[in-house]
């Protein structure tokens, strides 16, 4: 690397939970992501290199790291907008999360805690029934609308402050899950689904910072989703409904 | 190491203020007591303590606690909205009108203070 100016400098973090950083040098290019990086180091300079990566255009939610100390998507992270301008480049796996090495997290107490939330739909009609009318312009419509667009990422719940501190909090993307469920009207078990978001480890764990909001690389609010739970749990206990 | 790092952003930096200005209040809380017990006890000593009080350095204290309670009372109010009151996008304005408060409420007690 004889051109400093156009190299970075890339502190990759190397091994599982007690490995350590490792330096590489990689060309500066035009508009260059985070991933076009660290693909850089597996094909020219180190092959070994573990991570995971699909769809590079921020569909499919497999390419999350911490990035200079930030939880970020990296495939539509551009370097520029990581370093904030510096050439020294700090890659390590998600928080939060087992590492099985280098890049890769293990992704399993993130979907498993999805599972808990009830984060899946549970049909009331089979195929032989009418279509499911729903009025797109209904207030809980739009509530669903406003946060269905999560890609799994799990950036949120390593931003998440609260899922690192207590390991049974089920963190923001399952729980906003839950709260598209609950104002889903095609939802089947909708008390269900609220009962599981607010057991323990479920939405009053939650302290409202929101870091999840902070960080979500598709700007939803898992922290807004989060209170609705919150209230509408609240309510149903008023109401003498739990 | 791999471990938790701090990505400060507004909600956070709120709550840490939420969090120290409780603490500096409860530090501040029994000194008040004590004003109230002197009243209580009668008004000679009340007027003593009320003449210390009276003190320059005293009064940019007082000033500090006064703008500690509204930093607090704001972010307490905050908190309570984002819990029981339907919200999406609000978080940041709030912490903003509250920072903006609380500093006005400072510069008011003062403006008295001083006059
Ligand atoms: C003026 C009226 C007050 C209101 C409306 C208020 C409101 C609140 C609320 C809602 C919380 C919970 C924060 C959360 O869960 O995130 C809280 C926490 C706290 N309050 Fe107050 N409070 C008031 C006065 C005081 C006073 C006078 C003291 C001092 C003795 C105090 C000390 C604290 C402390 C230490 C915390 C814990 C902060 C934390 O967990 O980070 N508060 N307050
Ligand atoms: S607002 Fe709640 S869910 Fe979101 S990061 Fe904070 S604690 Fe986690
Ligand atoms: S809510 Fe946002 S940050 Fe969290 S998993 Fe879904 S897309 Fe990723
Ligand atoms: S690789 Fe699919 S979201 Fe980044």
């Amino acid at each position: 690397m004889s051109d400093t100016e156009n190299t970075l400098q890339v502190r990759v973090w190397r091994g599982g939970e007690d490995g350590k950083f490792q330096a590489f040098a990689v060309p500066r290019r035009e508009h260059q992501t985070v991933l076009d990086v660290v693909t850089y180091i597996q094909r020219e300079l180190d092959p070994t290199l573990a991570y995971r990566f699909a769809c590079r255009v921020g569909m499919c939610g497999s390419c999350g790291m911490t990035v200079n100390g930030r939880p970020r998507w990296t495939c539509r992270t551009h370097v520029d907008t990581a370093t904030g301008g510096s050439d020294v480049l700090e890659l390590e796996p998600l928080r939060s999360l087992p590492v099985i090495r280098d890049l890769a997290t293990d992704m399993t107490p993130f979907f498993e805690k999805w599972q808990k939330a009830q984060g899946r739909a549970t049909g009331t009609r089979s195929r032989a029934d009418d279509t499911h009318r729903v009025d797109p312009a209904s207030p809980r419509r739009q509530a669903a609308d406003a946060a269905i667009e999560c890609i799994n990422c799990g950036v949120c719940y390593a931003a998440c402050d609260v899922v690192a501190s207590d390991p049974d909090y089920l963190g923001p993307a399952a729980l906003n899950r839950a709260w598209t469920l609950v104002n889903d009207d095609r939802e089947g078990d909708r008390k269900g689904v609220l009962a599981a978001a607010t057991a323990g480890g479920g939405c009053h764990s939650c302290h409202s910072h929101g870091s999840c909001t902070e960080h979500c690389p598709v700007e939803l609010n898992p922290s807004a989703g989060v209170a609705g739970l919150k209230r509408l749990s609240l309510l149903a206990m008023v109401g003498g409904k739990v | 190491m791999l471990g938790p790092r701090s990505q400060h952003h507004a909600g956070r930096l709120a709550a840490r203020a939420h969090r120290l200005s409780g603490v500096l209040l409860a530090v501040f809380l029994p000194f008040h007591f004590l004003a109230l017990g002197l009243a209580l006890e009668g008004a000679e000593r009340l007027d003593g303590f009320l003449a210390w009080s009276d003190q320059p350095l005293v009064k940019i204290a007082e000033w500090g606690l006064v703008t500690l309670l509204s930093v607090h009372l704001l972010a307490g109010l905050r908190v309570l909205a984002l819990e029981f009151l339907p919200w999406r996008d609000a978080r940041k304005s709030w912490i903003t009108a509250g920072g903006v408060i609380a500093a006005a409420t400072g510069l008011v007690f003062l403006a008295s203070a001083l006059a």
